[in-house]
């Protein structure tokens, strides 16, 4: 799960990360207030969307007094932010946060991830900071210093010591560096974190570190011990299907394609998108019914996947374990029954109680193709795609 | 021959009283699996289906002389179900449990560190020996004995690849589900390690997908170590970065982990990597063929 940059700053403020003064908003109004409260030269106005590159997109303005922050908020708020990580879509900025303007001196980077090899949490460091930290690991990682964390003894002085000098910084800052990263390395910990980081991370004029910006992504599968970070969850920020999808317990993604599927199992879901493009065709959507699916998450997923206005034909493919053919059918037909469906539906059906489930499709009177194997399946699709554009 | 499980295999069902472990447990009996006791606090004492029931693995295992575990608990408590059984003395132990938090699994990997036992999973379908033993959720049917080996992060999509082979007469001679979580057990190249040793193994097939190094490691011991044909697929060629796509483990992060990225590197490695999953069958024939 992801959070806002505003939510991501109090959580490490609240573990002694120092944070640049200010409040998040959503009027230009309360955007003078806190600009006043803040009382600084410049004040930085940023909107707080889930996605990186705002400064480029011009969600990040730097500003010189109250009237003027309340200027750039209202220009901020509302329009919709375009940057590398949104989609040409991009997404409408509801929040503006005001704070401090910083002087910078240098701009470092720190953050923790989980090294899935070592499965172990992983603090790196750079001064390579204010740029993404990938762009430096591919480019130069020399830059980058790594140390790897034992959970039973934590993250240790050492460590900080070995990053900072490793840094080539000097003794004072060293210190500084320390109980940030400790910081950062608790609230990782405590809060079921897959990343945290703080980039940049401002060496300041006088000589202060100061988190400029930061990203903290949840374990989904911690969230349950974490009512408090559940309820920063913003649903402006995902696309309602998705939203949707999961209230249902389904796993759906929406795709730019024209072909809509519906797979069970994660892995089979994303060799069928696969496959649908090595015939030349693209996927309109990702959806896992899971292993388990009953008859009305069959239901819902269909309807979901239907929803999506570029679907111009269906490709089902389920191999039942666990899940049985006879429970697709029934929620597939039934599905369909219910709504209105205008394009061709492709089914390939395997697995247990393959024949029970062949049978309800065949005797539901309603218009499938079904197929025996991927490769059918894809082809038949693809055959069904071309008859329409004919 | 086999790798990990085989017909000798004495199997301990953790959270045998619950309808997913009791189902299964019983879907493994009917394959012949040697289910021999089953555990779930406080109801120690109880039978089920002429299984005995016990509060602890480790009075499972003494009584009943266990050595693999199935592990069917939800996921708050799944990581302490996995160091109880190591704790025991348990050797292989087959996680089946999706949602465990990642940072319980690092707890764990680090619990496990100098013991005997083997982690499957977590998030798997299990292992499968065919004809001799199953311990998981997978379909028993759909196999048939033979000498490909097979190493999965998935589970539908690797019965998928079960089916084609079966339908083509070709046998496995065991099917590994390692997980589709961030931080898992056994990985690629431990599995590798075992099927190039096991004389009943002839070649191997990798289903991988997009998300971390795996692949990666698992190319690297292939060229190096790998005298038995590997055949790869990975899934996820279409799918967009920074998404979780189902899988915990399953994410293009930062533009690493992509699934073109992964094929690159084991096509290099030696590998015959297929690009449409619905050839893996015959790509597996035709080596099998000598072609």
């Amino acid at each position: 799960m992801k959070i806002h940059e505003f939510q991501a700053k109090e959580i490490l403020k609240s573990y002694g990360v120092p944070v640049p003064k200010g409040r998040v908003t959503e009027t230009p109004e309360e955007a003078k207030k806190i600009a006043e409260e803040v009382g600084t030269k410049t004040i930085v106005v940023k909107a707080q969307i889930h996605a990186g590159g705002r400064g480029k997109g011009g969600g990040v303005r730097v500003v010189n007094n109250p009237d003027e922050a309340e200027k750039a908020a209202r220009e901020i708020l509302g329009m919709t932010l375009v940057t590398h990580q949104t989609g040409p879509e991009g997404r409408v900025v509801r929040k503006v946060l005001i704070e401090e303007g910083v002087e910078i001196k240098e701009e470092l980077y720190v953050g923790i991830v989980i090294d899935r090899s070592e499965a172990c949490p992983v603090i790196m460091a750079s001064r390579e900071g204010g740029v993404e930290i990938e762009e430096v690991a591919a480019e130069s990682p020399e830059k980058i210093v790594k140390e790897w964390i034992v959970r039973s003894v934590g993250f240790r002085p050492f460590q900080a010591n070995k990053i900072g000098y490793g840094l080539g910084l000097e003794p004072g800052q060293v210190g500084k560096l320390r109980n940030i990263i400790l910081g950062l390395y608790r609230a990782f910990w405590e809060k079921d974190c897959l990343l945290a980081e703080i980039n940049p991370l401002v060496l300041t004029q006088s000589e202060d570190l100061v988190a400029l910006d930061a990203k903290i992504n949840f374990d989904d599968n911690g969230l349950y011990r974490h009512n408090e970070i559940a309820s920063l969850r913003d649903l402006n920020e995902e696309v309602p299907l998705e939203v949707e999808a999961s209230r249902y317990n389904l796993s759906y993604i929406k795709l730019d394609g024209n072909v809509g599927c519906m797979v069970n199992g994660a892995g089979l879901a994303m060799a069928t998108m696969d496959i649908i493009k090595v015939v030349g065709a693209e996927p309109a959507n990702f959806l896992d019914v899971g292993g388990g699916a009953t008859v009305e998450m069959v239901k819902n997923g269909f309807k979901i996947l239907m929803s999506d206005k570029n679907v111009k034909a269906v490709l089902i493919n389920i191999f039942g374990g666990i899940m049985r053919c006879d429970t697709l059918a029934k929620g597939v037909t039934e599905a369909v029954s219910e709504t209105k469906v205008d394009v061709p539906v492709v089914v390939r059906l395997e697995g247990t109680n393959v024949e029970e489930g062949r049978r309800i499709l065949k005797e539901s009177g309603l218009n499938f193709a079904v197929a025996s194997g991927m490769k059918e399946a894809a082809q038949k699709v693809v055959e069904a795609l071309r008859m329409q554009s004919a | 021959m086999s790798i990990l499980v085989d017909e000798k295999t004495r199997v301990v069902i953790q959270g045998i009283t619950g309808n997913e472990g009791l189902f299964h447990t019983r879907q493994m009996m009917e394959y012949g699996t040697k289910v021999v006791a089953g555990v779930t606090p406080g109801k120690g004492g109880q039978s089920i289906d002429g299984v005995p029931v016990f509060n602890t693995v480790m009075e499972a295992v003494k009584k009943t002389s266990a050595n693999a575990s199935a592990i069917f608990v939800p996921p708050a408590f799944a990581a302490d179900a996995i160091m109880e059984a190591a704790e025991s003395g348990i050797t292989i132990i087959v996680c089946l449990t999706e949602g465990i938090p990642t940072l319980d699994m690092v707890m764990v990997r680090e619990y496990l560190t100098g013991k005997e036992s083997r982690l499957i999973g977590p998030n798997t379908p299990g292992i499968i020996s065919p004809g001799k033993c199953k311990i998981g959720v997978m379909a028993g049917y759909i196999h048939k004995p033979g000498t490909v080996g097979i190493i999965s992060r998935s589970g539908t999509l690797t019965y998928e690849v079960v089916d084609q082979l079966t339908k083509k007469g070709i046998g496995q001679s065991t099917c590994v589900g390692i997980g589709g979580d961030q931080v898992i057990g056994l990985n690629y190249v431990d599995l590798l390690e075992m099927f190039e040793k096991d004389s009943g193994t002839e070649a191997v097939i990798m289903i991988g997908e997009i998300g971390g190094t795996a692949e990666d490691e698992a190319a690297q011991f292939i060229e190096k170590n790998m005298s038995k044909s590997v055949v790869a697929f990975i899934a996820g060629l279409t799918a967009p970065p920074g998404r979780r796509m189902g899988h915990a483990g399953a994410i293009i992060a930062g533009g690493r982990g992509t699934a073109k990225e992964k094929m690159k590197v084991l096509d290099r490695a030696g590998v015959r990597v297929v690009k449409n999953p619905a050839l893996v069958g015959e790509e597996m024939a035709a080596i099998l063929k000598g072609i």
